[in-house]
């Protein structure tokens, strides 16, 4: 059934794109306002039609809409796309590029690193470019590509409340400074003894907090709420941050935390069979997630509780990657 | 790079696992912190301990009373057995997540969350161990002009106190197992070790483990202890006759 559909959805899509190519080549210059320009668009390659790609992802929001978008987006350009769209952790996820279930996934640079070549989280560089650099290097080595990161970074943050950050005259991290003693963090168990949270808050910014506060990071914001904590540990791109002027994200000023941009990791036999539409169409349909855009599309997934696909097919279409 | 087979590798961890416990280490994320060794493991048991009795008494203070009233008058079977039941079928998760958005994180929480753990077992035991007191002797005592205090306090309680105190027993398991969680709302517990493997590696979630484990035993001892100084002697020697 769902075959069928997605078949039927494909045949659409392709005629879709073939009307509007027809169309664009008519009236020449119709605007590039909007991000809606037919210069944007994926055109679908016949000759992509016969190699097959099977896009995953990890099993939460962010991921089950990057899965989406990657999948939506190679689809458009003319590939046989299947998703794998639930792989438990990065462990699962490498293993399956490996064994070829699947043909790559999104991953962040900062789990790459640690996680994968057990890289201290002191030694991953906080600049995006740099990390990607050294993740890519190493991933070459075990038969992996990585394409670029994503223009957001999903990191951890300090985070408080804007009403705190205004009475504190709180802007970037240095600026606990003389007002830390009087206040509370939250963050993971563990955060108080990891070099890119609590202790190397302490040890880099010179900072001592009245108490540190454990909890599960899905209490991230109810600590901040409830006024359990004055500052917590957030994440850049979390759905509670899109349009929100409640809560302030105090900048890494020092550079202390890795980053955590998403970067594209595909099987190398893969890649290469896949032609040059692979890397354009993955680097293309990357290009417009910002942060405030990636923070809009995950709280309409967990707040609007709209579905991921949906919420990726809308993303495509308003940046005029497909119609 | 990862290593998915080696079975062999459980028995290793262990090594590892007692290499953590007394000596300090390098966290794997690096950056000169030291975690692990006799300090820190001392450490979260005292608080894992101390936060598992504090919920224990508090269970007690709640349903012994409650059993002892209600198994003596026979009456609301329904409600101890009941509330027994519904409450081992609780998810302490979603009591902690919904006392978190009530009552917000910290020692207040974990004490409610883990109290709800003990409940039930200490509730439906009392209640059940007082109505299984061989009434003759309920009646014996009443016949003597006993009143109702001390029918329950003199009678029943002492004959009741085995069943009684297995309950007691297995709620202070559960308790002392599930005060891992304490690590997520608010009160650092083993449960940081259990839940940090990117942080302490897996010789640190074997460690939590292995002493969550014998912290656990030992509290199960102690009881056993305690359950045999306080159960009267005419109890004991009856049972060694009829085992006898």
């Amino acid at each position: 059934m769902r075959v069928i559909r997605a078949r039927k959805a494909f045949t659409l899509v392709v005629a879709v794109i073939l009307a509007i190519a027809v169309a664009a080549c008519g009236s020449s210059n119709n605007g590039g306002g909007g991000g809606g320009s037919s210069a944007n668009l994926i055109k679908s390659n016949p000759a992509n039609h016969k190699v097959t790609i099977t896009v995953g992802s990890k099993n939460f929001t962010e991921e089950y809409i990057l899965g989406e978008i990657y999948a939506q987006g190679l689809q458009a350009a003319g590939y046989n796309v299947k998703k794998q769209l639930n792989l438990g952790s990065e462990t699962i996820a490498l293993k399956a590029i490996k064994d070829g279930d699947i043909t790559g996934y999104p991953e962040y640079t900062s789990t790459a690193l640690g996680s994968f070549f057990q890289v201290p989280a002191q030694k991953i560089p906080a600049d995006p470019n740099q990390a990607y650099q050294m993740a890519k290097a190493d991933l070459a080595k075990e038969g992996i590509v990585a394409y670029p990161p994503t223009p957001f970074g999903d990191s951890n943050a300090v985070g408080t409340l804007t009403s705190t950050a205004k009475q504190l005259h709180l802007t970037d991290i240095s600026s606990l400074k003389g007002k830390s003693q009087n206040l509370t963090l939250a963050g993971s168990p563990q955060c108080s003894e990891r070099i890119d949270c609590l202790a190397g808050l302490e040890k880099n910014y010179g900072l001592h907090f009245k108490k540190f506060t454990p909890v599960d990071i899905g209490l991230r914001y109810t600590v901040l709420d409830k006024g359990d904590a004055d500052l917590s540990i957030l994440f850049t791109s979390d759905a509670q941050l899109a349009n929100s002027h409640k809560y302030t994200i105090l900048k890494d000023d020092k550079g202390l935390i890795p980053a955590g941009n998403p970067i594209f990791l595909a099987a190398k036999s893969v890649a290469d069979k896949a032609g040059p539409d692979f890397a354009k169409t993955i680097e293309q349909v990357q290009g417009n997630l910002t942060l405030p855009v990636m923070q809009e599309l995950n709280s309409r997934v967990d707040i609007d509780k709209q579905q991921p696909a949906a919420v990726a097919h809308e993303y495509l279409k308003s940046s005029g990657y497909v119609k | 790079m990862i290593d998915l087979g080696a079975p062999l590798g459980f028995l290793h961890s262990f090594t590892g696992a007692f290499d953590f416990i007394f000596h300090q280490r390098e966290a794997v994320t690096g950056g000169g912190v030291q975690v692990g060794g006799p300090a820190e493991i001392l450490h979260l048991t005292w608080t894992q301990f101390y936060v598992s009795a504090l919920a224990l008494a508090v269970a007690l203070a709640i349903a012994l009373p409650v059993g002892l009233v209600l198994g003596h008058r026979g009456k609301g079977e329904l409600l101890a057995v009941g509330i027994g039941n519904a409450g081992r079928a609780v998810p302490e998760l979603g009591v902690i997540a919904f006392l978190a958005a009530f009552i917000g994180v910290g020692l207040r929480n974990v004490t409610i969350a883990l109290m709800v753990l003990g409940i039930p077992p200490i509730l439906t035991n009392t209640f059940v161990a007082i109505r299984q007191v061989d009434r003759n002797a309920v009646e014996a005592a009443e016949g003597m002009g006993m009143r109702p205090a001390q029918v329950i306090a003199r009678i029943e309680l002492p004959l009741a106190t085995p069943t009684i105190m297995s309950g007691v027993r297995t709620a202070a398991i559960n308790i002392v197992a599930t005060a891992t969680i304490a690590s997520i709302i608010g009160v650092p517990t083993l449960g940081k070790l259990i839940l940090g493997q990117d942080t302490y590696g897996v010789d640190g979630v074997v460690a939590g483990a292995i002493v969550v484990a014998l912290l656990a035993l030992a509290v199960e001892l102690a009881l056993a202890g305690m359950q045999r100084a306080l159960t009267p002697t005419g109890l004991k020697l009856q049972r060694a006759r009829r085992s006898a």
